[in-house]
């Protein structure tokens, strides 16, 4: 199935999704990778300078290039690898309704906290300039003092995909069920 | 006879080197890919490749970096025996790398390993990363290694025994399973056997480096080992999962079988500065 969804994201938007799908996304997105996590978790409700509530989160340090002072064009912006943010993924959604995590290459024992609540999207690894095609304006960017790839920039975003669902509202996880059969080639191979 | 090599010389080729690298992928990688995207039986794993080609091909086009990861920068350096005198060559490749960031522009990816502050420049203790070697000519190569880290994160180096040599294989394999889809697959493989713990790293890095499809018998096995695997490209399934596979050896100490396996996402960027007696430069 394809679907085209926009920000902010409720439950209902996002429950229809099976592994396997076809999401293109439009509206606002968050970036926020290793650093970004950490300060989130660190910072209590009333200071976020950001609303996460339906958020999608993009798993991105993008490359930015600032015009003039204040004015950001994307030079690059793909996914980073999603598995460095697992272990503070499951403390994030207790803490915010996040409903959309996008990145790249899957995470690890996240399904679980994600049942009923988000869903994860996996983009092509390495698809910088095109992701840069999807981007209609940097609308803004927090904690610049984590350097340029940490910080939370505020994307809008015009139907960014193709993404694919790689852990569904079920908890089913398309990169586990992938590496259990790896599991059982990676014997066949060695025979 | 004196050298024409001048500093700002190798300043421009260095960034040249880099931007070259950069945004234009290697013929023979975007062949590779085109022949996988051609053949792959997976619907999923096909339009992960038809991605990876088109953003390719914009890279190209708009001369801007194919991954917003652009690395740390890697320089492997071959010094002409003949070039005298010689100039201050890393005083100049360092200077390549800060004016490369602004120029091309490069994400600041340079930073302190425990305070993570970023040095904004790719440059640092350390950074860039210059490997020197000699030659016999009057010319000054230098080759750019844009690596980024989704890939390296998932290289490993381990000291087997030396009895341990058929187990090369599993190595192999496990590690590509445990690295599914995150160092962005399909893959290349550097594999340095032998040497030391350190020459060991080294082999398989430069392995990296060799023509995609120059391949020999045993690598070829292995590679299609590797594809049997089914991880595909992005780890989501498929035929695709590594594109070659470069073993290089070196002699080791009798007690010893140091095995590296450096992986490189598909993106296997690089590209070489070839600077002339007389200070011109051209890349190839």
């Amino acid at each position: 199935m394809e679907y085209h969804l926009k920000t902010p994201l409720s439950i209902e938007d996002i429950e229809s999704l099976r592994i396997g799908d076809v999401v293109y996304i439009s509206g606002n997105v968050f970036t926020g990778r290793d650093e970004a996590h950490t300060r989130i978790l660190e910072t209590p409700l009333d200071n976020m300078p950001v609303d996460l509530e339906g958020a999608a989160i993009y798993h991105c340090g993008p490359l930015m290039q600032e015009k003039q002072s204040g004015i950001w064009v994307p030079v690059a912006a793909g996914p980073t690898t999603s598995a460095r943010m697992s272990a503070m993924t499951p403390q994030l959604l207790e803490k915010h309704n996040v409903r959309m995590l996008i990145g790249k290459g899957g995470m690890d024992n996240v399904a679980d906290s994600m049942k009923g609540k988000c869903v994860y999207l996996a983009y092509t690894g390495g698809c910088a300039a095109l992701a840069v095609n999807s981007i209609t304006k940097v609308c803004d960017v927090h904690w610049l003092d984590l350097g340029m790839p940490e910080a939370v920039w505020v994307l809008e975003m015009d139907e960014f995909g193709p993404l694919i669902v790689g852990i569904d509202t079920e908890g089913e996880d398309l990169f586990w069920n992938i590496r259990e059969k790896v599991n059982e080639n990676l014997e066949k191979a060695l025979r | 006879m004196e050298s024409g090599i001048k500093h700002e010389d190798i300043v421009e080729a260095t960034i040249s080197a880099i931007q070259r690298a950069e945004t234009e992928l290697p013929d023979d990688v975007v062949a590779c890919l085109e022949n996988a995207e051609q053949r792959e039986s997976n619907e999923i794993a096909r339009s992960h490749l038809k991605a990876i080609l088109k953003n390719t091909g914009i890279a190209r086009r708009h001369s801007v970096p194919i991954c917003q990861d652009t690395g740390i920068i890697i320089l492997f350096v071959e010094i002409g025996r003949k070039i005298s005198p010689l100039p201050d060559i890393e005083q100049a490749l360092i200077e390549g790398v800060r004016k490369a960031t602004s120029a091309v522009p490069l994400r600041p990816n340079a930073v302190h390993p425990l305070t993570r502050i970023n040095s904004a420049d790719n440059t640092g203790d350390g950074l860039p990363d210059i490997k020197y070697y000699f030659n016999d000519s009057e010319e000054l190569r230098i080759t750019a290694v844009p690596k980024g880290a989704g890939s390296e994160n998932m290289s490993i180096l381990k000291m087997l025994n030396p009895t341990e040599g058929h187990s090369i294989d599993r190595l192999v394999l496990e590690t590509i399973r445990d690295a599914g889809g995150k160092p962005c697959p399909p893959v290349i493989l550097g594999i340095g056997v032998g040497g030391s713990f350190d020459k060991a790293a080294l082999l398989a890095k430069s392995a990296l480096l060799e023509q995609v499809n120059d391949m020999d018998e045993k690598e070829h096995a292995l590679l299609k080992k590797v594809n049997s695997l089914g991880v595909g490209p992005m780890g989501t399934g498929g035929d695709t999962t590594a594109l070659a596979v470069h073993i290089r050896t070196a002699h080791c100490h009798t007690a010893s079988l140091p095995l590296a396996i450096n992986i490189q996402c598909w993106a296997n960027r690089h590209a070489t500065a070839v600077v002339g007696g007389d200070g011109k430069w051209n890349i190839i």
